[in-house]
């Protein structure tokens, strides 16, 4: 592919920003390839927000640089904005203009020449699948094409970045497959997408994942990659009888370090999974549980990303005192 | 009913309001800037006018006519002119409001035809002024007028003497002996009371709503009526500090006499005071945003207050029609029973058909107003 | 009305219109004492009038609902005094402190004051609020708002819990923490309902109900939901998906692929036949591929199959 052999879209290296003593964001680096869809997860004050707001020109970083599609955003902001689009949860559309009366404001706003005005509509329309639709008010339209409305509103002015804010929570899984589509056409023709979400199906669609906690970079990788790093053990999934009286038993066997319950089952963290696994059951049966069953399961990108967090949370603890 | 819901949303809404400095200070300063606003804005005493008198006759009779003029304490004579250009002069430069030209030859048709007339040149840019100014000008000359009458009638040997004293006492009473100070200032009151009262229970519903909170307050056991009781109590306490702030600047600020007591007063307030909180709360159950409630609330206690009270416009005076609608006003019972507690010393006895008008409002408000809460989204 | 022996909650044939529109359409299904029950689905599927409707704050057009054995249209009051309502909005004062909210509520269903005392202490405890006493609520994060919301609504002990969107907008560590005090609740015997507009989350109820446009598309635990996935999911990864949508495309049994971050997903209706088939177009095609396995499908997957499926078959 052409795109990963030219120049990164975004450069970030070793960026922070305090407010007063709180650093909301510490040494973070990484970089963006054009065309790449990066996905940026964590907890609410993690740093996501500030970070796409240092990208975006909105605010000025305390150390380190970043350049936004060849331009460095502390020398030049207003250019960084020219060539950035984006689009919040909230979709920013007005409810009571028309879809075309909409693009048109935003096209206004974003500096989209005149002559080419008309022509952008035109595509954001057929790209967002909204043909025929033009003359609606946005309050008749169902969740789903508000939602690649503000998408079309978003690259009228064709920007090389993207920025996503929790583009998907709540819009019906056929939509959101549709969104997705679109981002991946988008990121075809060169767009870097970048994604904030607390949304793990919504990572899933990222190139690469960012993993944010008390504003550093915890973990980067595939989605791939990073179902495969440890969380600290191997995951078991264990069933049984009375998982109440269950969970106080198993806490207790060596080798265990957490237990949570999760639907009709306990899932547990251990060292050894084989080993965790025999000496569970064994240990309920003698307690009057018998007939439980353990089995290992592969974690979830949201284990990865628990791990992660109490780890750095740990860390920060430890640190601190 | 439940006392201990009651207590625990009267206490809820009381650490609310507490810790809302910003409502608050509007609360307790509001009244203070209507009353120093309205007890001065309101002021239909028309005093010490600046007149200007031309006398184009100038002999005895024509100067006792004027002589009048500048010994009534309304008129200031401000200016003898020598001619009418020079009245002119005076009344667009503004320095008088009123002019009084006496024709030459007024003296002789007043002996000869029993009619003459003076001039009166009022300055109509403040029409209320102007009127008042024109009817105590006529009133000054209808007095002087019917003297002459009287003169030449007991001239002529007749013997009607009663019909005389009968219309000069009673201008008498209209123009000299009364400070309308006093009766505006117990209307003031009233008035400032109400739009406060109204106030501070607009909003309480319709923030609950607007800000969510009311979702889950109606997912509870909670009765309406226990919600209006616990929602209105501290804004009565409110309501009451209000009246108090109200009732000290009456009396020492603007100095009206105070012949009643306080319990009378304190009593009488408190039945008001419900009934325009009631009117505050009807209002922001109804109207589910804070900027509607807050502006229907003032519309709906100032514009009846002001106009239907009797407080600026004597009741009275109105068509027959309009008059009865007074009695729908809840501030014409209260404006009825300030004036006559402050300048009569009225007692609760004596007041017995305006506190039961207002009793009765009151309960009609309570029930409505509870009722018109419902516990559904729908 | 008879209420199924052993069940909290009880819908029957439930609808609420507005206007034209069917917010809840002919709504059944009921849940048992100490079960987690979700309602799934995106926004606009009705979740939110749902809710309301179990908690009495709005009434159903038709139908009928009981709760704890109560007749919630014929004596929604009563029915109020055995459930705790969490609407999706936070519901408490943010100018009350943690302290004050929890006395306020414990004030209005009147629980006793050594009570309510112990149990506000203990629940505190329990979510790791206790050196929050003081502080103003609107001073809190997301997290503990949500912690908070569910103390109140817990102080007067109530059987039957309903819960709209809890975890809306709140991150993934805090959901699960918030999660874990669910369990215990059920552990206690409170019965739950519990909406979501987020799909992965249905895997943590007990019993489901699968919302769309108002009606129920499907209703059992997730492990029989999962089984009743028509077809299978197949990943396939690799560094460069794009090409592979061409090369699978088309092939005999593939009902549906998606481009997801490092390979696709393919949907086919049977995976033992169609993997080597696959394995082989896409050897063929000489694109690189990772790797290609049969992966369990989510219940995203699942909702947009039987979707497809409600509008094959009107």
């Amino acid at each position: 592919m052409m795109a990963a052999q030219s120049a990164p879209a975004i450069v970030v290296d070793k960026l922070g920003k305090r407010f007063g003593t709180f650093s909301a964001l510490d040494a973070v680096s990484f970089d963006v390839r054009r065309g790449e869809i990066m996905g940026f997860l964590g907890p609410n004050g993690a740093g996501k927000s500030t970070l796409i707001r240092v990208l975006c020109g909105l605010l000025r970083p305390s150390s380190g640089r970043a350049v936004v599609s060849g331009i460095d955003i502390t020398q030049d902001p207003e250019a960084v904005r020219k060539r950035i689009g984006y689009m919040s949860q909230k979709f920013s559309l007005y409810s009571d203009l028309s879809v075309v009366e909409n693009l048109r404001f935003f096209g206004g706003i974003y500096g989209v020449c005149p002559g080419a005005i008309n022509e952008r509509i035109r595509f954001a329309v057929d790209m967002a699948g909204l043909q025929g639709r033009e003359t609606s008010l946005v309050s008749t339209l169902a969740g789903g094409w508000k939602q690649r409305l503000a998408l079309g509103c978003a690259i009228l002015h064709k920007p090389d970045v993207l920025f996503l804010d929790e583009p998907t929570s709540g819009v019906d899984p056929s939509s959101r497959r549709r969104f997705w589509t679109l981002i991946h056409e988008l990121s075809a023709g060169g767009v870097s997408v970048l994604v904030s979400t607390h949304y793990m199906d919504e990572a899933e669609y990222c190139m690469r994942i960012a993993m944010m906690a008390a504003g550093r970079l915890v973990a980067l990788g595939t989605p791939r990659e990073l179902r495969q790093q440890s969380i600290g053990g191997e995951l078991l999934e264990l069933e049984c009888a009375n998982i109440g009286a269950a969970m106080d038993l198993v806490a207790k066997i060596p080798g265990v370090h957490d237990v949570a319950v999760f639907g009709d089952a306990l899932h547990l963290l251990v060292d050894d999974g084989a080993e965790t696994a025999r000496a569970a059951c064994a240990l309920l049966a003698e307690h009057g549980l018998p007939g439980a069953s353990a089995r290992q399961i592969a974690p979830s990108m949201e284990d990865m990303f628990v791990h992660l967090v109490r780890t750095a949370r740990a860390q920060g603890a430890a640190a601190g005192t | 009913m439940k006392i201990r819901r009651i207590v625990a949303i009267g206490r809820k809404e009381t650490l609310q309001v507490l810790r809302d400095p910003r409502s608050l200070t509007i609360a307790l300063l509001l009244p203070l800037m209507q009353m120093f606003m309205l007890g001065y804005g309101v002021n239909l005493d028309v005093k010490h006018i600046p007149l200007c008198v031309l006398d184009q006759e100038g002999n005895q009779r024509s100067q006792d006519l004027l002589k009048r003029f500048a010994a009534s304490r309304y008129f200031d004579l401000y200016k003898v002119a020598a001619s009418i250009a020079e009245v002119r002069h005076e009344i667009d430069g503004g320095a008088c409001r009123i002019a009084i030209v006496v024709p030459a030859g007024f003296s002789r048709k007043l002996v000869d035809q029993g009619a003459a007339t003076v001039q009166l040149l009022v300055d109509g840019t403040d029409s209320n002024t102007a009127t008042i100014a024109a009817a105590y000008a006529g009133s000054v000359v209808a007095a002087y007028s019917g003297e002459v009458q009287l003169q030449a009638i007991q001239r002529r040997g007749g013997q009607i003497q009663t019909l005389t004293p009968v219309a000069v006492q009673a201008r008498v009473w209209f123009n000299e002996d009364l400070e309308s100070s006093y009766f505006i200032i117990p209307g003031v009151v009233a008035l400032v009371m109400a739009i406060v009262g109204a106030q501070l229970t607009s909003l309480t519903i319709a923030r609950e709503w607007e800000r969510g909170t009311m979702e889950l307050m109606v997912s509870t056991p909670v009765t309406p009526m226990e919600l209006m009781l616990g929602k209105l109590s501290p804004y009565f306490v409110l309501g009451l500090v209000d009246a108090g702030i109200c009732l000290a600047l009456a009396v020492g600020w603007f100095e009206v006499p105070f012949h009643g007591t306080l319990p009378t007063l304190f009593f009488t307030t408190s039945l008001f005071l419900s009934v325009v909180l009631c009117i505050g709360y009807y209002v922001s159950v109804s109207i589910r945003s804070q900027v509607g409630a807050s502006q229907v609330a003032l519309i709906l206690t100032m514009l009846p207050t002001t106009l239907l009270s009797g407080f600026s416009f004597p009741i009275d005076q109105m068509p027959a029609l309009v008059q009865d609608i007074t009695y729908l006003v809840s501030a014409r019972y209260y404006v009825t029973i300030l004036k006559a507690i402050f300048l009569k010393g009225a007692t609760v006895s004596e007041l017995a058909v305006p506190i039961f008008s207002l009793t009765a409002y009151a309960i009609v408000l309570v029930v409505l107003a509870a009722r018109a809460f419902r516990k559904t989204l729908d | 009305m008879n209420a199924a022996p052993d069940s909290a909650v009880d819908v029957r044939a439930v609808s609420k219109r507005f206007g034209a529109l069917a917010a809840v359409d002919q709504m059944s299904f009921s849940v048992r004492q100490g079960e987690i029950f979700g309602l799934v689905g995106p926004d606009g599927a009705g979740k939110t009038t749902s809710m309301r409707m179990l908690a009495s704050v709005m009434r159903p057009d038709t139908g009928g609902i009981l709760i704890d054995g109560v007749d919630v249209l014929a004596d929604p009051e009563l029915a109020k005094q055995h459930v705790s309502y969490m609407p999706q909005r936070f519901g408490l004062y943010e100018d009350l402190t943690v302290d004050e909210n929890i006395r306020f509520y414990a004030d209005l269903f009147e629980v006793p004051d050594k009570v309510w005392r112990e149990r506000a202490l203990r629940l505190l405890a329990a979510s790791g609020m206790t050196p929050f006493g003081k502080r103003l609520a609107g001073q809190l994060s997301g997290g503990m708002k949500q912690k908070l919301g569910l103390t109140c609504a817990l102080v007067h002990a109530p059987r039957v819990l309903l819960l709209d969107e809890p975890t809306t907008g709140v991150d993934p560590v805090s959901r699960r923490e918030f999660w874990q005090i669910l369990y215990a609740l059920r552990a206690e015997g409170v019965s739950m309902v519990i909406s979501t507009a987020y799909l992965d989350e249905a895997e943590r109820c007990d019993r489901l109900a699968l919302l769309h446009q108002g009606r129920i598309m499907y209703c059992d635990t997730p492990r029989k939901l999962k089984q009743g996935m028509p077809g299978a999911i197949i990943l396939v990864t690799s560094a460069q998906p794009r090409p592979l949508l061409e090369v699978v495309q088309g092939i005999d049994g593939v009902e549906g692929v998606l481009l997801v971050g490092d390979g696709i997903h393919i949907h086919v209706d049977d995976a033992e036949c169609r993997l080597p088939q696959l394995a082989q177009a896409i050897a063929a095609s000489g694109q690189t591929a990772g790797g290609i396995r049969q992966i369990e499908p989510t219940v995203e997957d699942l909702f947009v199959a039987l979707l497809e499926r409600r509008q094959q078959t009107p």
